[in-house]
């Protein structure tokens, strides 16, 4: 009797471990549909983000009709989520065929052989945006719809009122002229005057800031050889940068808490925004034609901004690339590019697409991100490093501005960042 | 009147009775005030979490300094959830937790109460060794071997249906089954239901075994049905972290079809944060949780006290 | 022999042979040995699942941490023996501070919310008129996700938030507090504050349990006495609940040692590493950045520190029985 029951229950089990065995389990990579399709696997970082998805959506829809030998299955995660599932995900060795990434990572799938080559036409990637490529050991591994922009915003009226010159690109403000007008602008009443969205975490950081420190002469690592942070990072004039930056933090020019986002601004409680694009629209309908978009301050090496948005990439387990490539070939039409980039408030990668653009056309509101993208975007350092590069510089930047010792802190990260190096050869440099 | 006179006894009873029934209404009226008072910090996050889901973004913004944000005052509405069901497939993540859930501390309840049994009220080789092991486990936080254990259930085999045939594949991402079967067996259950099953009286058993009882006939007519507060402790402890499951989830699911609700939580993350929607989406998915254990809590309160857990 | 003793006639204690007749030990021994594999097969399913998704998991971290294995790369683990051990305690700075705000949390968190707890528990212990309804109410924080309290408090914390809003209210503006997760100072004791509110309900109820098992005849023994209240909880109440302070302590200790979830939503372990914590520094190396073979180590060390903590709380409670 009591083995009779506790087999039952063991049987019954097993049995539902069976069923639940059988369902929820996908298909990856090269398996086919049931009209002879050679199923392709997708993934985007834009669940949560229906402006994104819908043109993603489109062009799926497009190209599933317009061919019949693949079929796109698109799968969305939200954007927090994203590199840790992907991550994962790559451990397990269960990539899909198509994956979008952050431009700066790309190099470090690269070398870790997750990506292939994309092998698209060079008639395409000749046509996009420089910094909408993703390359590593002068190979291209991956490309995008768009790229983005950051820029100083301002209210002309504001800027009048206390007299602080409106730079141009041509003759952007100098570190000394920036930190007049925080001061002017202080001293007329704004408790913070510049909001430059350090609350903020992760990748914006290095976004932001690190162009900052190229501006100023120092740099993420020493980019002729890729092999140590050692001077650039560490280095007078980083220290110097970083300096200004934690007294920025001392003397109230800035913020480190507030809200994510543009609200501060397009309330008026801040009089300057370093921000993105896809901030511009909500602060166009509060301030109008009062608005500016204006070229961050030159520390000493003209002005810089970071370039480099999301990418399309071909995992090396892709049982079908040619099938991937047919898609992102079919993909980079300039109607997709310009839906991207009026949908999402993003540059257009392609010149076209940038004609067409309501936003960023030649006579759009949003055009002089256009310019500043062009005359100042600089890549972040295209090594496989940067996935470490990112981390520390995020970690040393926020113990600065809760300040801590710039040198000390400094020689700490670049210490860690060429340990790392080490630890991976060199990481094929 | 607190001095009292004891020589006339009848007096200094009823004056002694006087003064404990004030100092008695005293103590209650004070802790009456401080278990209000207790009550106010214990709720004013969730009554600010379930007001701000009705407002939009700026407001909760602005008022997250003043007393407004704990009064449903200003521009109200239910628009951030109508938001919720636009970006989130909220049924299908409520579905699916309640799905992982209900089967992990199911089968948990039945796998850990075997497994007590077995180390509480049986004799066997081992026994002592095996019982201090599971509990040498309760010091291993998941987070700590969460990377070797996607490694892991990556290498595990499973069956798949293809083309109407089972099939034999390894890897267990991207299921219900990989969100589950991990966490059944848990220490800190087989440990309450040691801890409980060895309070009830021994004999019982040995009376069971001379009218020809088997272990398992034992454990299941005589010993689960004296046990309903240790069940009911155990199954409300597994309940919360099943529910709450978030880093594993996010590492092992890619299908959006599998997603449990904590997962769907990063949707408002965007480049700015939708927070109206955030309040909304939290409101709604501690909702369920709140329903169930306030249905439960007589029950549970009591097993818990029932249950008299020792160290 | 596949038990000791307590089967009513001991085997060293048998009479001579020859006295039991043969049948009735060939039955005894028949049904220990039933008993032995009945035992061990109620206890399989269990001990299989903690096999597979515990031990094997936590040997491969252990494998995993004499190596250079990477989350991604292309080249193949190396075995570099004690390396990532010396890395930890000679040339990671962020450990060692992991290690001491682990141990601070710890030591704050296991004191005083075991007393808190035991406060409340002792408050909704009386026989008054909706007292169940306070129980509930102390309860459900602990029934509300870590992550969605975390984020709720991060947000009560900021500068021109409600903490500060509160404090300037009470002491009429003479206090102007601080933006309490971003200040090196503050941060750590901002995660404290959060995580007793959080979890103190729970042990309110575990003590709970403990006092309801005190009897009431103890209590009316000591009244009679002229025992004042005080006296009746030091006389009566906290000898009588010696076994639920031990189970009470231990897991108060083991959880505060696993803290993570609130970093990981709150702070990011800053800012200058206040709030950095063992389990946060394991997952940022080994997952985020992807060392795994170095997360592995800290996660090994991590385990044979709360081992020894462990160990000595068993020690030190079993002492006083």
């Amino acid at each position: 009797m009591n083995r009779g029951s506790l087999a039952k229950i063991l049987s019954m089990s097993a049995v539902g471990a069976l069923a639940l065995t059988a369902c929820g389990q996908a298909g990856q990579g090269g398996t086919t549909s049931e009209d002879g399709r050679v199923q392709l696997t997708m993934w985007t970082h834009s669940a949560g983000n229906p402006a994104e998805l819908e043109v993603y959506e489109q062009i799926i829809d497009d190209f599933n009709a317009s061919q019949d030998e693949y079929e796109v299955i698109e799968e969305s995660f939200p954007q927090g989520a994203y590199n840790d599932a992907i991550v994962a995900a790559a451990a397990a060795d269960d990539l899909p065929c198509l994956l979008d990434m952050d431009g700066p990572i790309v190099p470090n799938w690269a070398w870790a052989g997750y990506i292939q080559p994309l092998g698209l036409p060079q008639e395409i990637t000749d046509s996009l945006l420089p910094t909408a490529i993703g390359t590593y050991q002068d190979e291209i591994y991956s490309a995008g719809y768009w790229d983005a922009a950051l820029a100083v915003l301002a209210r002309k009226s504001v800027l009048e009122e206390n007299d602080i010159r409106i730079p141009t690109i041509d003759d952007p403000w100098t570190i000394d002229e920036f930190d007049g007008a925080l001061d002017t602008l202080q001293d007329a009443g704004y408790k913070t005057p510049l909001d430059i969205g350090a609350e903020d975490s992760g990748e914006w950081w290095p976004y932001a800031y690190s162009p900052m420190l190229q501006s100023a002469g120092g740099d993420l690592i020493d980019r002729d050889t890729m092999l140590s942070a050692e001077g650039a990072l560490n280095g007078p004039e980083a220290v110097e940068f970083f300096t200004w930056f934690q007294e920025a933090f001392e003397k109230g020019w800035v913020s480190s808490s507030g809200t994510i986002g543009n609200e501060e601004f397009d309330k008026g409680e801040v009089a300057l925004s370093y921000t993105g694009g896809w901030n511009a629209l909500p602060s166009l309908e509060a301030a109008g034609d009062d608005l500016l978009f204006l070229p961050p301050p030159d520390f000493g090496k003209g002005p810089t901004i970071g370039g480099a948005s999301w990418q399309w990439g071909i995992s090396s387990t892709c049982e079908s690339p040619e099938g991937a490539r047919a898609y992102l070939e079919f993909s980079f039409q300039d109607k997709y590019v310009t839906a991207f980039a009026d949908n999402q408030i993003v540059i257009p990668a392609t010149e076209g697409a940038t004609e067409a653009s309501e936003y960023f056309g030649p006579e759009g509101d949003l055009r002089p991100f256009v310019e500043l993208s062009q005359e100042y975007a600089l890549l972040r350092p295209e090594t496989p490093a940067y996935a470490v590069i990112s981390s520390t510089f995020e970690k040393a930047g926020k113990d600065i501005m809760n300040g801590a010792d710039v040198q000390s802190t400094l020689d700490g990260a670049v210490a860690e960042i060429d340990a790392n190096i080490q630890s991976n050869d060199g990481y094929g440099f | 009147m607190a001095t009292v006179s004891l020589t006339s006894r009848p007096a200094s009873r009823t004056s002694a009775d006087r003064v404990e029934h004030v100092l008695r209404h005293r103590r209650k009226v004070w802790s009456y005030v401080a278990m209000s008072a207790l009550a106010v910090v214990f709720l004013f996050p969730l009554v600010f979490m379930f007001v701000s889901s009705l407002k939009p973004d700026a407001q909760i913004l602005g008022d997250v300094g003043s007393p407004r944000a704990f009064l449903p005052v200003g521009d109200i509405s239910l628009d951030n959830y109508f938001g919720v069901f636009d970006r989130v497939p909220v049924g299908q993540f409520l579905v699916n937790s309640v799905l992982v859930t209900v089967l992990t501390v199911g089968l948990g309840l039945v796998v850990n109460s075997m497994a007590g049994f077995a180390l509480s009220r049986m004799r066997w080789k081992g026994r002592s060794v095996v019982l201090a092991l599971v509990i040498a486990t309760l010091i291993v936080p998941f987070e700590t071997i969460a990377v070797p254990m996607v490694y892991w259930v990556a290498q595990l085999p499973t069956l798949v249906m293809e083309g109407g045939v089972l099939k034999y594949d390894f890897g267990w991402l991207n299921s219900y089954h990989v969100q589950i079967v991990p966490f059944i067996a848990n220490a800190f259950s087989i440990f309450l239901f040691t801890q409980y099953f060895s309070t009830i009286p021994k004999s019982l058993d040995e009376a069971a075994r001379i009218d020809g009882a088997g272990w398992f006939t034992i454990y299941r007519r005589i010993i689960v049905p004296l046990a309903g507060p240790a069940f009911a402790t155990v199954a409300i402890l597994t309940f919360l972290p099943a529910w709450n499951q978030y880093l594993w989830p996010l590492m092992v699911v890619q299908q959006e079809e599998l997603r449990p609700v904590m997962v769907g939580m990063q949707y408002f993350f965007q480049l700015n944060t939708a927070w109206g929607e955030v309040m909304a989406y939290t409101s709604l998915i501690t909702l369920p949780v709140l329903i169930v254990f306030l249905s439960f809590q007589r029950a549970f309160v009591s097993s818990v006290a029932a249950s008299g857990v020792k160290g | 022999m596949t038990t000791s003793a307590s089967i009513p006639a001991p085997p060293h204690a048998a009479p001579e042979p020859g006295t039991v007749e043969a049948p009735r030990r060939r039955r005894i021994a028949a049904a220990r040995r039933s008993e032995g594999r009945s035992g061990l097969a109620m206890a399989t399913p269990a001990l299989l699942l903690l096999l597979l998704f515990l031990v094997i998991p936590v040997l491969l971290a252990f494998g995993l941490s004499f190596t250079n294995a990477r989350l991604i790369s292309p080249n193949p683990p190396r075995f570099v023996g004690l390396d990532n051990f010396v890395r930890a305690f000679t040339a990671d700075p962020t450990f060692l501070r992991s290690t001491l705000n682990t141990f601070v949390f710890a030591l704050v968190i296991v004191p005083v919310q075991a007393g808190l707890g035991l406060l409340l528990a002792v408050l909704v212990n009386q026989k008054v008129r909706g007292v169940a309804m306070f129980r509930v109410i102390y309860f459900v924080p602990v029934v509300t996700s870590i992550v969605v309290v975390s984020i709720l408090w991060q947000f009560m914390y900021e500068q021109d938030g409600l903490v500060n809003s509160f404090i300037n209210t009470i002491t009429f503006g003479a206090w102007q507090g601080t933006a309490w997760l971003n200040n090196p100072s503050t941060a750590l004791g901002a995660i404290i504050v959060l995580s007793i509110w959080q979890a103190v309900g729970f042990h309110m109820l575990i003590w709970l349990s403990g006092l309801q098992t005190i009897p009431e005849e103890l209590y009316e023994a000591a009244r009679m006495d002229g025992a004042t209240p005080w006296q009746q909880f030091t006389n009566v109440t906290w000898p009588g609940l010696r076994s639920t302070m031990v189970f009470v302590l231990v897991t108060i200790t083991i959880a505060a040692l696993g803290l993570f979830v609130q970093v990981d939503v709150m702070t990011q372990g800053g800012p200058v590493n206040s709030t950095t914590t063992l389990v946060y520094h394991a997952v940022r190396k080994g997952y985020r950045e992807q060392e795994t073979g170095y997360g592995a180590t800290i996660s090994l060390i991590f385990f044979v520190l709360v081992l020894i903590v462990a160990l000595v709380q068993r020690f030190l409670t079993r002492e006083k029985d």
